[in-house]
């Protein structure tokens, strides 16, 4: 027995609060037509990506969101400058990624 | 050794000091505050190297406590009745965060209506959470159960709550046994590694949410959630049932005074009525068989020196050929029965002869237990146990008759 079959415990690591993505009612797409990284081609702006509160987002030209572990928050969507993130809902897409990977 | 003529108050703080605490963390509230005021005093004079915080609250100071225990320090807090009602979130989180520490009440009645006078309703009322709870007869035995404590406290990584008395044993003077601070370092070596040591260079999140089902955790081993923890929790608390009697027997060969276990007996072998309480009433109700004894009425007492866990085993066995055990409760369950008394008919249930249990109260808001109306609950009972009363409704000792509030 170790001191984890006692206490509650965890350290930093990728998805060790679960995969969080299966929480999210909602999913950020973005519109590379809009997106001000994408219609210019080079990685500017990342506005999404610094107040992703979950880390999901991934620097890019349009960014991209990690979908296994974005909780839907819609944080994004809100403080993109140019409206490019749109919330869509997830049961417009059938599938969510997390979910099918099972919960760790 | 040193014989000092010393409060319950002074016992408890001379019990840290000897423990050589390392943060004590407090805020005043009477009848505990002159064991902070003393700590602080030994702090201040340089007699006592420990770090001393004061603090905004309880709340604050079981806070400090979780923090400095996490770090791996020796830590203290002591307090009473509404102060320890506003500690109430943190004893079940330091409990629940398997974190050793000791603290003392100075056991007082809550609120409302205002009083600071002693029973035992405060601690009564947390202890299903999670703690280890002693209650002390005298000083001497609040200055051993602090120092007993932090060896339990360490051994089995829950914390430990001392309680005695407030004003009763708190504040009343009386000849205690000072051990040499050499014979209490033989018998408590500095505290072991936590269980988790914090290091920044391989940092983990303490107490972090837990999910309802066990998952793998990062390095892909399966890990109980929190059902696991709490079961585990338990049986760390049933385990307290062999370490208090072993650091009893301990602390007697370290100190060479009979030592202190689960629970203490008084003349109860050819008992027909036992005495049960818990405190200072144990001091009290010894005196009080001793008395009826003279009059040829068999009674003895069993003190339940450890509330939680509760000794079932060894009530069972202490009280096998009594007629009756009159349980003398200082708090209550509103709306059923005393919380000692529910323990103990729950610990009898099905053990044939079982002797009957009848519940009293006594002693709410500092009401003075006389050893005269000690002596009659224990006649009256008595003779309703060789009546044969299997259950009777709940006494209140001491209580004034309606018709003198005329």
């Amino acid at each position: 027995m170790d001191a984890s079959d006692l206490i509650a415990m965890s350290k930093p690591a990728r998805g060790e609060a679960g995969r969080t993505g299966d929480w999210r009612s909602a999913r950020p797409v973005v519109d590379a037509s809009a997106c001000i990284a994408a219609t210019q081609d080079r990685v500017t702006c990342q506005i999404c990506w610094a107040h992703c509160p979950d880390a999901c987002i991934e620097q890019g030209a349009p960014p991209a969101v990690d979908l296994e572990f974005c909780k839907g928050c819609g944080i994004c969507a809100d403080v993109c400058p140019a409206h490019a993130i749109a919330m869509v809902p997830e049961a417009e897409h059938g599938v969510c990624e997390a979910a099918e990977g099972g919960t760790r | 050794m040193t014989v000092r003529i010393i409060t319950g108050n002074e016992a408890a703080a001379w019990g840290a000091r000897l423990a050589r605490v390392q943060v004590v963390a407090a805020y005043p509230i009477t009848p505990q505050s002159p064991v902070v005021e003393t700590l602080s005093a030994w702090v201040e004079s340089g007699e006592m190297p420990a770090e001393l915080i004061a603090v905004e609250s309880e709340h604050s100071a079981m806070s400090v406590c979780i923090g400095a225990a996490t770090a791996g320090a020796r830590a203290f807090t002591a307090t009473s009745s509404n102060g320890l009602a506003y500690m109430t979130e943190q004893i079940w989180w330091a409990a629940g965060a398997r974190l050793p520490l000791v603290m003392c009440v100075a056991n007082r009645s809550l609120a409302a209506p205002w009083n600071v006078l002693n029973d035992q309703q405060d601690s009564m009322s947390v202890r299903d959470a999670g703690w280890v709870q002693l209650y002390c007869r005298d000083n001497q035995e609040v200055l051993d159960t602090v120092v007993q404590g932090y060896r339990i406290a360490e051994r089995l990584n829950v914390p430990v709550m001392v309680c005695y008395d407030g004003f009763l044993l708190s504040h009343t003077a009386m000849p205690v046994e000072v051990p040499d601070a050499a014979a209490v370092d033989a018998f408590l070596p500095p505290r072991p590694q936590p269980l988790q040591i914090v290091d920044p260079a391989d940092p983990r999140n303490i107490g972090p949410v837990v999910m309802a089902d066990p998952r793998r955790d990062a390095d892909g081993v399966l890990r109980g959630a929190y059902l696991e923890l709490r079961a585990a929790h338990h049986e760390a608390l049933l385990e307290a049932l062999e370490a208090v009697p072993e650091v009893g027997e301990a602390w007697a060969r370290a100190t060479g005074r009979p030592g202190c276990g689960l629970v203490a007996e008084h003349r109860l072998d050819d008992a027909e009525i036992a005495l049960v309480a818990a405190g200072s009433l144990v001091t009290q109700s010894t005196l009080v068989a001793d008395l009826l004894r003279e009059e040829g009425l068999p009674v003895g007492v069993l003190g339940i020196r450890c509330c939680r866990p509760f000794p079932a085993a060894a009530v069972r066995e202490r009280l096998r050929g009594v007629r009756a055990a009159l349980v003398l409760d200082k708090a209550l369950s509103y709306g059923y029965a005393g919380p000692i008394a529910t323990d103990l008919r729950a610990a009898l249930y099905g053990t044939p002869d079982a002797p009957a249990v009848y519940g009293a109260v006594c002693g709410l808001g500092g009401r003075d237990v006389t050893p005269e109306a000690l002596a009659e609950a224990a006649r009256a009972a008595l003779a309703d146990a060789r009546a044969g009363a299997v259950e009777r409704p709940l006494a209140w000792i001491g209580r004034m008759a309606r018709e003198e509030a005329r």
